[in-house]
């Protein structure tokens, strides 16, 4: 099966199956959630297996006409780049939902409400990456935020509806200098040749330089506050404190790549020229993001706070190694997307089932796990050992990549970003000292450890996390033909001592 | 002194004339006809005028002709469209204004007065409002295919007359609607002077009160300009009123909340698409040679509409009063589409206010059904917790703000991108910046209403919600599919536009 439009129907025919189920049986929608994204995982699996790894062009192409008038076509296709985020989303999507079996009892609407959403927003996770018309893009990248809103507002803890308006304000706030940005490239398509939203074709445009900086800043807002960029990231605390682990997992792992994603899919591709005048700034903008993440997460009590500092952090990287414009930065930030994707689950999930039993996120709350519960804490100190980059996780060989790629270019950056990777240490082993060892706090002496179907949950994470820090080549592979793609496309060649990614 | 007879296509007139027929039966019905029968019949004559009405419009849709009435009347594409939404956002409408309970049992009695009560008590309903509407709906079909400065006078008086009237029928609050419906009627006979004392200066300087008379001397420039520009000011006035574009929106709030529901409905959907197609007709062509004249002054009075619209309305606890102050956010963005003035720009015009006309309906549909024992609660701190109470009615009317806000797979999307990015063709970069923005104020309270309803916990006052009678239920789910249809396949209905959207002159 290639097909990505049957890949991005699955999940729909699932949604519609939970959401014939009867209320009373909410084990029923459980199950079938967890099948459906388990046949898509599958799915896509087989289909990365077909991928041409060699081949920069786009693959899996399909195409239907939707709206003739404006020259609008449901069209889509991968490369390396958005294939290796297909498939981390659709590998996420069932570890969400076993590991959260429990986690949408307690909301404002039903359980099956709850899969429901998951399942749409499945569908909509693969479009998003999928789609290579820009105004399919912007349709599935706004719609995407009904669900994700109504999950952290319906399903949340705490203030969950106001965090729930701060995300979908500051989204569709970007969401609408894109539009504005769109309408403008597909007036200008309709000047050079005929109205298009065909992505190669709008790389095609003529424009003079004032134009392309101010559509550039158009998406770039859209997708930094995505992202989340320092200072377009105070949504994001906010909201990963107030959702669901389950609703963070794909939040932070995937919703907010499409922001990484766009930069390089759509900053760069349709605007080189307008990409190279703002580096500069964005790299700049990236290295405080990464300083900033970190010492705000050293001062967090709350745990899940906590790991949203870090993601900011991380996200610093990523887009650092974007803009670093050098192959290694590239694969590197692309690989970083992929392997932040599992060890902010593998946190999230973790940091779930602890506050879910201590019923309490406050670090200080818990204590002497190790002892207690083994296993939980063992699986914690991984995840963070793997958001901190320890070599042989492998978070280390993506931000390793990115360090070397921008170093190469810009070594003052990459040395103030080292610092990130020294803070890091702090921001994980403190909570892993507070929570997991010293003496046992009150409270916590009854904790059970995890159950059978939380660790097989959390066992494909961890495989994960420690399988591609020691070969990383099978996914190098299918992105570093992209990433050579797009700076050899951006006119630039990899400064001369380089020795990344052998 | 010698008369000849006047020469009328009646096929092509028609729609009109099928409404005016009805409108005068219904006046009969209503005079001689039993209480008992009254409404029913009253609602079948009204409907079964609409969808002959509409027969007709779909029959003509392909003719042409500027000489339908004497050169009065213009009949092409445009004026299909324009006459098929007004009709069709007619009916759902009428199937609102079918609930008795909306309107007073005797408009004429004095409110709170020993006559009111004895109507209200012996059922001794008066049907008014189905021949006012009906006569109303007539002015608005006339009003845009009007092609002298006479015709469309008398068109607008025509539209507007009945539903000052309709504004004050209001059964509870009485003296709120009153007010409503004298505020509406001193204004409009303001706006209304405004109008004639520019067709009258545009007289002066064509010496013609035909369209293609006024088009002819903007053409040839041969006319003084000043009296032009005092007749493009004072006329804009008049229609820019009916708009309720900003600064001559002074009426709608109050206009909005007072109006029985049902009529706000019907209101803001049909008068928006007749006022709009007049307007389109006029700028587009008799004044298109003159653009730089208008356009400057449409340019800014866009920008001040939508942006005013979308900040007052974020301060507004009522819910008519907020979709109020949402309808003029949104006739800023719908006067970019004068401000276009390309085909593109006509195109999303007639699809905007189709689409919009639908959404609002639906909505007002929705705040019909929202009550307690007093009636109707439109105090928005009420509305918490409807989507746990009655989550239906509370998902019904998330979509129709949706799609007021502009997300993607609503109509209101299509309509905002088509719109907008006919502006910008044009070159009119700063309304489209202007549009986004505003946009995206506009969302907020938008969703405010939203996370009442969803995400707020219920307060216990006693409000409750009505089961709809299948007459609300058809418009409040027709209004649904439409808005989502028209946002995930819109291209039958924007191709159907595009073929018909080019005016003649």
């Amino acid at each position: 099966m290639n097909s990505l439009v049957l890949l991005m129907l699955l999940p729909i025919i699932g949604s519609i199956a939970v959401a014939a189920t009867p209320r009373t049986k909410e084990v029923l929608s459980k199950q079938l959630a967890l099948a459906t994204t388990v046949i898509v995982a599958i799915a896509t699996l087989a289909m990365a297996m077909n991928f041409q790894r060699d081949n920069v062009d786009l693959q899996f192409v399909e195409k239907y006409s939707w709206i003739p008038t404006f020259g609008i076509n449901f069209s889509v296709g991968v490369d390396g780049l958005a294939l290796v985020l297909i498939l981390m989303s659709t590998i996420l999507a069932p570890i969400v939902v076993l590991s959260g079996w429990n986690e949408a009892h307690g909301g404002r609407w039903s359980v099956k409400t709850f899969y429901i959403l998951i399942l749409v927003l499945e569908t909509m996770m693969i479009g998003v990456f999928a789609a290579t018309d820009v105004f399919l893009f912007y349709v599935i990248f706004e719609a995407m935020l009904i669900p994700v809103y109504l999950l952290i507002g319906g399903y949340g803890t705490g203030e969950r509806s106001a965090a729930a308006v701060k995300f979908l304000i500051y989204s569709l706030f970007g969401g609408l200098l894109m539009l504005a940005s769109i309408i403008a490239l597909y007036v200008m398509s309709g000047a050079q040749g005929g109205h298009t939203f065909d992505l190669q074709a709008l790389s095609q445009l003529e424009m003079s330089s004032t134009t392309q900086n101010f559509l550039f800043l158009g998406f770039f807002i859209a997708f930094a506050i995505k992202a989340p960029l320092w200072p377009l990231h105070t949504w994001l605390p906010d909201a990963a404190a107030s959702a669901t682990p389950g609703t963070s997992v794909l939040l932070l792992g995937v919703l907010d790549k499409v922001g990484t994603f766009g930069m390089i899919r759509y900053c760069l591709t349709l605007f080189p020229e307008a990409s190279k005048t703002f580096t500069p700034l964005i790299m700049v903008l990236a290295v405080i993001s990464i300083v900033y993440g970190a010492i705000l997460a050293i001062g967090q009590k709350d745990l899940k706070r906590l790991i949203a500092f870090t993601s900011i952090s991380h996200f610093g990287f990523i887009t650092m190694g974007i803009f670093a414009m050098t192959s290694q930065g590239h694969s590197g930030a692309t690989l970083y997307m992929f392997n932040h994707g599992f060890s902010t689950a593998a946190l999230f999930i973790v940091g779930g089932w602890m506050i879910a039993r201590r019923g309490s996120s406050t670090i200080a709350d818990f204590g002497g796990l190790q002892r207690i519960t083994p296993v939980m804490a063992w699986s914690f100190f991984l995840a963070g050992m793997s958001s901190l980059a320890l070599p042989g996780l492998s978070s280390f060989v993506s931000e390793f990549l990115v360090l070397v790629g921008t170093f190469t270019r810009y070594p003052v950056h990459a040395v103030i970003a080292t610092f990130g990777i020294v803070l890091a240490a702090l921001y994980i082993l403190i909570p892993v000292q507070k929570a997991l060892h010293g003496p046992t706090a009150p409270g916590n002496e009854e904790l059970r450890d995890l159950n059978i179907r939380e660790k097989v949950a959390i066992a494909p994470v961890m495989a994960m996390i420690i399988a591609l820090g020691f070969y990383p080549s099978p996914l190098l592979n299918v992105i570093n033909p992209a990433s050579a793609h797009v700076i050899a496309q951006m006119g630039f060649t990899d400064p001369a001592p380089t020795n990344g990614d052998k | 002194m010698e008369f000849s007879s006047p020469v009328l296509n009646y096929t092509l007139l028609s729609p009109m004339l099928i409404l005016l027929g009805g409108a005068i039966i219904g006046v009969l019905v209503e005079a001689f006809m039993s209480k008992a029968l009254r409404p029913i019949t009253q609602l079948s004559v009204t409907i079964g005028s609409l969808i002959l009405a509409l027969v007709q419009v779909w029959r003509i849709r392909n003719d042409q002709s500027l000489t339908a009435a004497m050169g009065s009347v213009v009949i092409d594409g445009p004026a299909v469209l324009m006459q098929a939404s007004i009709l069709i956002i007619s009916l759902i409408s009428i199937l609102l204004i079918a609930d008795a309970q909306q309107f007073t049992a005797l408009a004429a009695s004095l409110p709170g007065s020993e006559e009111e009560r004895h109507a209200l008590q012996s059922g001794n309903q008066v049907t008014e409002v189905y021949p006012l509407t009906l006569f109303a709906v007539a002015g608005m079909m006339l009003f845009p295919v009007s092609s002298d400065l006479i015709t469309l006078f008398v068109a607008l008086e025509v539209l507007s007359l009945p539903l000052y009237l309709m504004a004050g029928l209001s059964r509870r609050r009485r003296l709120a609607s009153q007010e409503a419906a004298l505020k509406y009627f001193l204004l409009g006979a303001f706006s209304s002077a405004f109008f004639l004392f520019g067709a009258a200066f545009l007289y002066g300087y064509s010496s013609s009160i035909s369209f293609s008379g006024i088009r002819s001397a903007v053409v040839g420039g041969s006319g003084n300009d000043v009296f032009l520009l005092i007749g493009i000011s004072f006329l804009s006035v008049g229609l820019l009123f009916k708009v309720g574009a900003v600064p001559f929106h002074a009426w709608s709030p109050d206009v909005y909340q007072g109006a029985p529901t049902p009529v706000t409905a019907f209101m803001a959907a049909a008068t928006k698409i007749a006022a709009f197609g007049a307007m389109l007709r006029i700028y587009y062509t008799v004044f298109a040679n003159a653009q730089w004249s208008w356009s400057p002054m449409l340019i800014i009075i866009a920008i001040i509409t939508m942006v005013f619209g979308s900040l007052v309305a974020i301060a507004q606890r009522d819910v008519k009063r907020m979709l109020a102050y949402s309808s003029i956010a949104h006739a800023g963005f719908l006067l970019t589409g004068i401000i276009a003035l390309n085909k593109a720009g006509l195109e999303a015009s007639l699809f905007y206010l189709f689409a919009y006309g639908i959404t609002t309906v639906g909505a007002f549909a929705v705040v019909t059904l929202v009550r307690d024992s007093a009636g109707e609660v439109t105090d928005l701190n009420r509305w918490k917790g409807l989507g746990k109470r009655s989550p239906w009615v509370a998902i019904a009317f998330a979509t129709f703000l949706l799609s007021f806000a502009g997300i993607p797979l609503t109509s209101g999307f299509i309509g905002k991108f088509s719109i907008f990015s006919a502006a910008y063709e044009s070159g009119a970069t700063s309304v489209v910046i202007a549009g986004v923005l505003s946009s995206a104020v506009a969302a907020f309270f938008y969703i405010r209403v939203i996370v009442l309803m969803f995400f707020t916990d219920p307060v216990e006052d006693g409000t409750s919600v009505e089961i709809p009678s299948s007459l609300t239920s058809i418009t409040v789910i027709f209004s649904m599919i439409v808005t989502i249809a028209l946002g995930v396949f819109p291209a039958p209905i924007l191709d159907f536009i595009s073929n018909l959207a080019t005016f003649i002159r």
